[in-house]
């Protein structure tokens, strides 16, 4: 390596500068290795101490709720937002007028408010509107359709609204998303995919979704995390996530500092691995990339 | 329409971008076979003509035709028409995400509803035609800007295209690639296609063209052969052009 740099000492300028000690020290993360020193020692904490180990057990069973709470919601929510991410750029008076009003009434209700009102408003109306539906087309001669009247607004389970409430917020979040990816596009591709006879959804299907969705993808990644953490406020439906869990265990055995410092290594836990698998994922997209 | 030898017949064409007048009451007819090529000025409607033709832009007053055929608002005879003109564009627009290869089988497949070996054949045959068939595996961004535009015209002419339109070709290219895109686009020319050239390439005017049409502000000025317009042109509004480019 020293010999190497002293082999071309009259050329400085042409030579690429060696990054000092001190630029590699001072743009090393050390934050991240900080937070993971932090998340170590909690768990050295929690497996050593009988309290914290106790607690954590008792937590732990509320880990694949979170997850399968956060993962339904998150596919339903892309399903969502890319419906309304096309139906806010779509020249149909309908459709974006539509989309835009989802997005718009979304974004001006806070995410826990949004819950409570899905949760105790709006699917108890649609069951009910549902009923009233079913009654109509059988009292039409629909006999095929007469579960519709047996749908019960109690028999929905509170996961299935709290996963409704997430894509639903999420759905009006990605639809944005959806939409810049698409917008930045260049205008030529939709053209040149016109000027061969494609149809508008032709193009899109196979020209301009293929590119915007890969461009994308990262932000989608970290929509991801966070709506696991956001996944905490289901609690409020006594949806027993981690955070459900947590409060039953302080609540029981007013032992909160050990039910809150587990939660919250348990998101620290989630968060960093998936967030460390979008940045995977960016690196693996700009590598791989046609541009 | 009245004589099948004219393939594209535009009949009192006006068009507006909101207060601006983009083509002013062109008219212009191509016969079968022949290579018309349009110059003049930037945002004298050379490009708009062009794109009205396949109906990329569509026309506020007067008619165009297509091989006997009126060109309308309908989606599904546009797609049709818009199926047998190839468009070339200046900045080439090829699908980053796609090889050459699919670049160039994707339309064949979905609108001509031609089978995967089918157009892979045709795409192979279009590409040793303009010379790069050893590029078909590579993506557009690997290849040089002269290189992308040939695959644009192998990927237009592999959907035997009763027509090609080319919107300043060369515009987007440094120098030394002109030659190899119009070297192509000469050898389309000889073989008898139908071709509309939006250009500032005199040499390949002179080469190919059966007519020159001057514009200058939303007007076909003046018309004729090459050697008319480019040796003897008529108005001072052509010449005041001419030596502008020339002498660039």
């Amino acid at each position: 390596m020293a010999s190497g740099e002293t082999s071309i000492p009259r050329t400085p300028a042409l030579s690429i500068p060696r990054e000092t000690l001190r630029s590699k020290l001072e743009r090393f993360p050390w934050w991240f290795v900080a937070m993971v020193s932090m998340a170590l020692a909690t768990m050295g904490v929690i497996f050593s101490q009988p309290s914290y180990n106790q607690a954590f057990v008792f937590i732990r069973a509320g880990i694949h709720v979170t997850i399968t709470t956060t993962l339904a919601a998150f596919v339903i929510s892309l399903l969502i937002g890319l419906m309304a991410g096309l139906g806010r750029i779509s020249r149909h008076v309908f459709f974006s007028n539509l989309s835009t009003l989802y997005v718009e009434i979304v974004r001006g209700i806070p995410m826990l408010v949004l819950i409570f009102f899905i949760a105790f408003v709006a699917v108890p109306a649609v069951t009910s509107a549902l009923n009233a539906l079913g009654k109509m087309l059988v009292d039409a001669g629909v006999t095929w359709l007469a579960w519709l009247t047996r749908i019960e607004n109690n028999g929905v389970p509170m996961q299935m609204r709290a996963i409704i409430a997430l894509s639903v917020t999420y759905g009006a979040f990605s639809a944005e998303v959806f939409r810049a990816g698409i917008q930045s596009i260049p205008k030529g591709q939709m053209e040149a995919a016109r000027s061969q006879g494609m149809t508008y959804w032709q193009a899109m299907r196979y020209v301009i979704l293929p590119q915007a969705i890969r461009n994308v993808l990262p932000a989608l990644g970290n929509d991801f995390v966070s709506m696991l953490k956001d996944s905490s406020l289901v609690s409020v439906l006594a949806v027993r996530d981690i955070t459900q869990v947590a409060r039953l265990y302080a609540g029981q055995t007013f032992r909160y500092p050990e039910a809150f410092t587990t939660l919250a290594v348990l998101y620290l836990i989630m968060t960093l691995i998936l967030s460390l698998g979008v940045k995977a994922l960016e690196r693996g997209l700009s590598h791989g990339q046609h541009r | 329409m009245g004589n099948t030898d004219d393939i594209i017949v535009v009949k009192n064409v006006s068009k507006y971008f909101g207060k601006v007048q983009a083509l002013r009451n062109v008219s212009l007819t191509v016969k079968r076979g022949n290579v018309v090529v349009l110059i003049g000025p930037s945002g004298s409607g050379k490009s708009t003509l062009l794109r009205c033709m396949n109906h990329m832009e569509i026309e506020d007053e007067g008619e165009i035709w297509i091989d006997g055929q009126r060109l309308t608002r309908d989606e599904k005879s546009i797609n049709q028409v818009r199926a047998d003109i190839g468009m070339v564009f200046q900045h080439f627009n090829l699908y980053p995400h796609l090889t050459v290869l699919q670049n160039i089988t994707l339309a064949q497949r979905i609108v001509r509803k031609r089978s995967q070996e089918e157009a892979e054949a045709i795409a192979m045959e279009q590409l040793k035609r303009v010379g790069i068939a050893e590029k078909a595996e590579s993506y557009p961004a690997q290849l040089s800007g002269g290189q992308q535009q040939r695959v644009a015209i192998a990927r237009a002419l592999a959907m035997k295209p009763k027509i090609l339109l080319f919107d300043e070709p060369t515009s987007a290219l440094d120098p030394e690639m002109i030659k190899e895109v119009l070297d192509v686009m000469l050898d389309l020319a000889r073989a008898g296609i139908t071709m509309v050239v939006a250009t500032h390439e005199m040499g390949f005017a002179r080469a190919a063209a059966s007519e020159v049409h001057f514009m200058d502000e939303g007007s076909i000025v003046e018309s004729g052969t090459p050697e008319m317009i480019f040796d003897h042109p008529r108005l001072e509004r052509t010449r005041q052009f001419l030596s502008q480019i020339l002498f660039r």
